[in-house]
């Protein structure tokens, strides 16, 4: 089962830098979001907060009633035990071979027998298909593979929450595709509450449930994947369809002049929203919900063709 | 100047004692990480052993000719081969493990604790739910110590042989007289003194290099800073302990009548 992450008014300065302020959302049980947002506008430290790595500057963190900036550090620890998570370079054991990487919160916190381990460590290692790697070191392998290894050994306790930072990055077209379906699986088996940061477009339109974005120093929006792909709001058009014309520049944002020209440009249609990745045994996600069905109930038409099969590809992606 | 940037070394030396009592903490809490005890010791005394015989030669040689100059032109030879053990005892040995400790051991305990906290290895540590301070800090620290033991005693035997080595070839001493002398003016609390400088020197060193190394930032370069401020602090702080204690000694144990 999965659990409820309530986030309310976090803020996050280093120094006087302000890095995020007032965000507050909330992580629907068994369901998948995920966290969009320019380089650098603060995702990696936002996942660390949530699992209390960083302290905020003020806000609340809720998970089973736990106030996770302000908790014993006691409580801290064992309500990390729900966690399982993915860092953005992998955060392997450079002094551990891959396998024993992946047994580590095994051994750690079960009583399970060698074998046991084995055999769950190898059945994680072909999950994410790297047979054959498991006794070389983090430092001898590419960083796709320490991002698949990381992957593994974020899943071996079967977590309530998981956080992947960027778990596509670094992997090739066909990877990505088998990880977003790996990431619809397990979440209709083990019904765990996925958040996601990532930069891929494409995994961003069809795999969640929950689509969040941070823009300059805030949560620009959060709410379900319909509200955000049919939402005419600029900055979310903007980067959900991977374009150059809107509020987002190269430095983050735009200049008065910049934007003064591109007014009379306006922005361009959305492309029709692509129907949900669908977990491949055919059972229904925790959280699916009918094709539309946001749209319909908040009076929203979404784009042209949206919800058709073959509509998958978004294509501000190839743009 | 700012509040600020006065009480900002304040503010670390809190932090500093902060983290030590964490690693104290740390040590009782079970399990006991004995494989990673061992092999740290094993790795520093590793990397300090050979350089530590071959300070501690040069150390009793130059201690050896300076006392035993001295005492020659006071007329009392008798007692060259005690002053030499006396100050190898007291401040040389202690001294050149300090050193080594701060040199060796503590710049290799920064950096791999600094490398780590840049590649977030930490941090997934302590999300798989498992302490870094009693995992991996404490029996750092406590190898540290002992190593710290086992060298001074190296340095003490090694400088006194050399000692003996330079007075009696160099210096025309007679073999006896330096052996014979040997207990006219140290006593055994001198041993137990070096002893516990020793213990405590490690425990500072290994202190500082793991709260330099788990708190690094800033990427590759964060690191190296890191390991260049460990060694810096500790040596400063060993010098002035070394200081501290042996005042504290001398005013506690009467020196030897004769
Ligand atoms: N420990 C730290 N100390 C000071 N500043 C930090 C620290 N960690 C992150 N920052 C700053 O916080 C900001 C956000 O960093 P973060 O790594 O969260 O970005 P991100 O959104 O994950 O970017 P990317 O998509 O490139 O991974 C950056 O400006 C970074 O410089
Ligand atoms: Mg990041």
């Amino acid at each position: 089962m999965g659990v409820e992450v309530k986030v309310e008014n976090l803020a996050k300065s280093f120094g006087k830098q302000l890095i995020w302020g007032d965000v507050s959302l909330t992580l629907p049980a068994g369901e998948i979001s995920v966290m969009l947002g320019p380089s650098g506008t603060g995702k990696s430290v936002f996942l660390k907060a949530l699992i209390g790595l960083l302290k905020p500057d003020r806000g609340h963190v809720y998970i089973e009633g736990v106030d996770i900036p302000n908790c014993r550090e006691r409580d801290l620890y064992e309500i990390r035990k729900l966690f399982g998570v993915l860092f953005q370079d992998g955060a392997m054991f450079g002094s551990m071979n891959l396998y024993d990487n992946v047994a580590f919160p095994l051994r750690e916190h079960t009583r399970k027998s060698e074998s046991e381990v084995r055999q769950i460590v190898m059945e994680k290692m072909d999950m994410v298909g790297l047979v054959g790697a498991e006794t070389k070191l983090p430092g001898e392998i590419s960083g796709g593979m320490r991002k698949r290894a990381g992957l593994a050994r974020a899943l071996v306790l079967e977590p309530e929450i998981i956080l992947f930072d960027e778990p596509d990055s670094g992997l090739d077209p066909v990877r990505v595709a088998y990880l977003n379906q790996l990431i619809i699986d397990l979440n209709a088996q083990i019904d765990a509450t996925f958040l996601i940061v990532t930069h891929d477009i494409n995994t961003a339109r069809t795999v969640p449930d929950n689509i969040g974005l941070l823009f300059h120093q805030h949560l620009a929006m959060f709410g379900p994947r319909e509200m955000l792909l049919s939402s005419q709001e600029p900055v979310v058009a903007q980067f959900l369809n991977a374009q150059r014309v809107g509020p987002i520049g190269m430095s983050e944002e735009k200049d008065a002049d910049e934007l003064a020209q591109e007014a009379s440009q306006g922005m361009p249609a959305l492309p029709p929203i692509p129907a949900q990745l669908e977990p491949s045994d055919g059972r229904p996600r925790r959280g699916q919900k009918t094709p539309g069905e946001w749209c319909r109930a908040h009076g929203v038409t979404p784009p042209p063709g949206s919800f058709q099969d073959d509509v998958s590809l978004a294509p501000g992606a190839t743009a | 100047m700012s509040l600020a940037t006065v009480s900002r070394p304040l503010g670390t030396a809190g932090k500093l004692f902060a983290f030590a009592l964490d690693v104290f903490m740390g040590l009782f809490r079970r399990p006991f990480q004995l494989r990673e005890f061992l092999q740290q010791s094993w790795f520093i005394a590793s990397v300090t052993i050979i350089p530590t015989a071959l300070v501690a030669i040069p150390f009793g040689a130059v201690i050896a000719l300076q006392v035993g100059g001295l005492i020659q032109q006071f007329g009392a030879q008798s007692f060259t081969g005690s002053a030499a053990v006396l100050a190898i005892l007291r401040e040389a040995g202690p001294i050149a493990t300090a050193l080594l400790i701060a040199g060796a051991a503590g710049s290799a305990i920064a950096a791999d604790l600094g490398s780590r906290r840049i590649r977030e290895e930490l941090d997934a540590m302590m999300v798989l739910g498992i302490d870094p301070i009693q995992r991996l800090v404490v029996p750092r620290v406590l190898a540290c110590m002992m190593i710290a033991l086992f060298l001074n005693g190296l340095v003490s035997v090694v400088g006194v042989m050399g000692g003996y080595v330079f007075n009696v070839v160099l210096q025309g001493g007679t073999p006896g007289a330096y052996l014979a002398s040997f207990t006219a003016l140290a006593q055994l609390p001198d041993l137990w003194q070096g002893m516990v400088k020793a213990v405590v020197f490690g425990l500072i060193a290994a202190i500082v290099a793991s709260y330099k190394g788990m708190t690094a930032s800033g990427g590759p370069k964060g690191v190296g800073d890191a390991v260049n401020e460990s060694v810096v602090i500790t040596f400063l702080l060993l010098f002035v302990v070394n200081f501290v204690i042996t005042a504290v000694y001398i005013q506690l144990v009467p020196a030897k009548g004769m």
